[in-house]
């Protein structure tokens, strides 16, 4: 194992976070804070609890999840994709490192700043609305899962990616409606019998179900499943990944 | 003792089809300095590529210091240092910190004291603390160079090194290449300046249109492929070459007043005397000879041009 080259990876990737702390940090905290402010203070005050739990404090899960999805993965595959675009990749692809190690540096290091990320948001939220935690463990546990998985998805559209258009194009057309249907401002209750078994096939359901349950201990699926889901979501990316380096996809002609 | 890298049998057919490189053999020898020289296209950076790992193989075997570069890819790419031709670096990191960086990536623990040595032996201990977006293009080159050593390679890649590099930084990279080889580093270099490898290369290898068509060392390859060259300026223009010369390697220049007679560099009689002799008999005055001697780039442009 190349400890060495992961760690040269990592840290390249956490300097690139430094120097972009306006935009990697200050961002997203700004735009959840602006639904926290919106929907969670003015709007929620006029709504009734969900499941027992106020308007404000509900949403609270589903809006980190939003931060943490989108900011893995355009951390995780504007990490990877800059290096191809500019051609410093030349040194990953020479160097005596395996798949594996190139993927634990990258994606460890975009998770590692998602988490970061996601925890800043738990605590700006408390600004703004009251809320506990029943199991912090799980909490922790979601928010890292969450943060790798979708940072290793995030690798992916890197590597697919060969214009800065479809870098933007997966998190705004396909991630931003998962998230707003995926239950963040709802219970799935609330829906049609209809509507209810179509979300079933949205994965960040589960995310943010399991989340929420993690906060409140209220579910619309059982934690099980989402757990379940999860994990088999981060198994398929890792798939995904070792093909791609194994057939040289987009990387090596 | 094995070659420091061996090249059996390597075809790369590209996904388009196109066939970049057909059956090449080749075996680079321990602290050599070998020129891998052709015209633009010709499969240079794609033979380089394929050793280094940043392109795949179509079929054939690799060896880098006797580790297959697929199988053994970790120990055969510890061997390999690379300075690509294009200035691929990173903006906004600072010279120390990339070099570092390339240290680290090729698995070696970190030793400042290697990279202090590598800054200053190539000019850039004073900019260690620079961006690399603030630095011109030739301390970029030296930049990549430092990344490409940062990891004491046994085996260096140098990709048009002299591409964009002006006079002065050309002279110091290739003392600092012989440097490198008195240290027992075996270099590869590739290059659009015949020059460059006429000045430091012990073997030279053409490549044309995917396929090495020659392998050989520079001194035996000048000796064997270089011809000498007699200019006579003569006193008054000639029309046409005299019947009674016809015999002789002779020829007149478009203007007249140049008379060329080529001749054979290493043969024991240059047959310079019969000729002026005979000069002499025809009455054929000249004011000025010079001799000329013809260079590997002469010797390089035959070759390509006999292969299409």
């Amino acid at each position: 194992m190349n400890l060495y080259g992961i760690r040269a990876i990592y840290r390249f990737e956490m300097a690139r976070m430094w120097r972009t702390l306006m935009q990697s940090v200050a961002s997203p905290v700004i735009s959840t804070t602006l639904y926290f402010v919106v929907f969670g203070s003015a709007i929620g005050s006029r709504m009734g609890d969900i499941q027992g739990v106020s308007y404000g404090a509900f949403i609270i899960p589903g809006l980190v999840m939003l931060s943490l999805l989108m900011q893995s993965i355009s951390n995780a595959s504007f990490g990877i994709y800059m290096p191809k675009f500019s051609g410093t990749i030349y040194e990953v692809l020479s160097a005596p490192v395996s798949y594996l190690e190139v993927v634990i540096g990258y994606v460890g290091a975009a998770a590692t700043k998602s988490t970061i990320l996601g925890v800043i948001i738990l605590l700006t939220a408390n600004l703004f609305v009251d809320y506990s935690v029943l199991h912090p463990v799980w909490m922790v546990v979601f928010l890292i899962l969450t943060s790798i998985t979708f940072s290793l998805l995030g690798f992916i559209i890197g590597i697919w990616a060969d214009t800065f258009e479809k870098l933007q194009i997966v998190p705004l057309m396909v991630v931003t409606p998962l998230v707003f249907l995926g239950g963040t401002f709802y219970s799935i209750d609330m829906l049609p019998g209809f509507w209810q078994t179509v979300t079933l096939f949205n994965p960040v359901v589960y995310l943010i179900s399991g989340f929420r349950w993690a906060f409140y201990g209220i579910s619309d699926v059982h934690i099980g499943i989402s757990v379940a889901m999860i994990l088999l979501f981060l198994t398929a990316c890792l798939g995904l990944v070792a093909w791609i380096f194994k057939s040289g996809y987009r990387l090596r002609p | 003792m094995h070659p420091d890298i061996s090249v059996q049998g390597l075809n790369k057919i590209y996904e388009g089809g196109e066939q970049a490189l057909t059956d090449v053999h080749l075996d680079i020898h321990r602290g050599e300095i070998f020129a891998l020289l052709g015209p633009n296209g010709a499969g240079k950076t794609t033979l380089i590529n394929i050793i280094c790992g940043l392109v795949n193989l179509s079929n054939g075997r690799v060896l880098a210091n006797g580790y297959d570069i697929i199988r053994e890819y970790r120990e055969a790419r510890s061997q390999i240092g690379l300075v690509p031709q294009e200035l691929h670096t990173d903006a906004f990191e600072r010279v120390w910190d990339t070099v570092s960086f390339s240290r680290g990536l090729f698995g070696c623990p970190p030793n400042p004291a290697h990279i202090e040595r590598v800054l200053r032996d190539l000019s850039l201990w004073n900019k260690r603390n620079t961006r690399i977006m603030d630095l011109s293009g030739g301390m970029k080159r030296r930049v990549m160079i430092a990344k490409a050593l940062s990891h004491e390679p046994r085996i260096l890649f140098l990709d048009e090194p002299s591409a964009g590099v002006d006079v002065e930084l050309r002279r110091e990279m290739w003392e600092m290449v012989r440097r490198l080889r008195e240290n027992g580093v075996t270099i590869i270099l590739t290059t659009h300046y015949i020059e460059e490898a006429e000045e430091m290369a012990d073997r030279v290898g053409v490549i044309s249109q995917g396929e090495l068509i020659l392998v050989e060392e520079k001194e035996a390859l000048m000796r064997k492929l270089g011809k000498k060259e007699l200019r006579l300026h003569l006193q008054t223009p000639l029309d046409t070459l005299p019947e009674s010369l016809a015999d002789l390697e002779l020829t007149l220049s478009e203007t007249g007043d140049e008379l060329v007679y080529s001749f054979d560099a290493h043969a024991d009689e240059s047959g310079i005397t019969t000729l002026l002799k005979r000069l002499g008999e025809q009455n054929i005055d000249y004011r000025d000879l010079q001799t000329r001697e013809s260079s590997l780039e002469d010797i390089f442009v035959n070759l390509v041009r006999a292969n299409p």
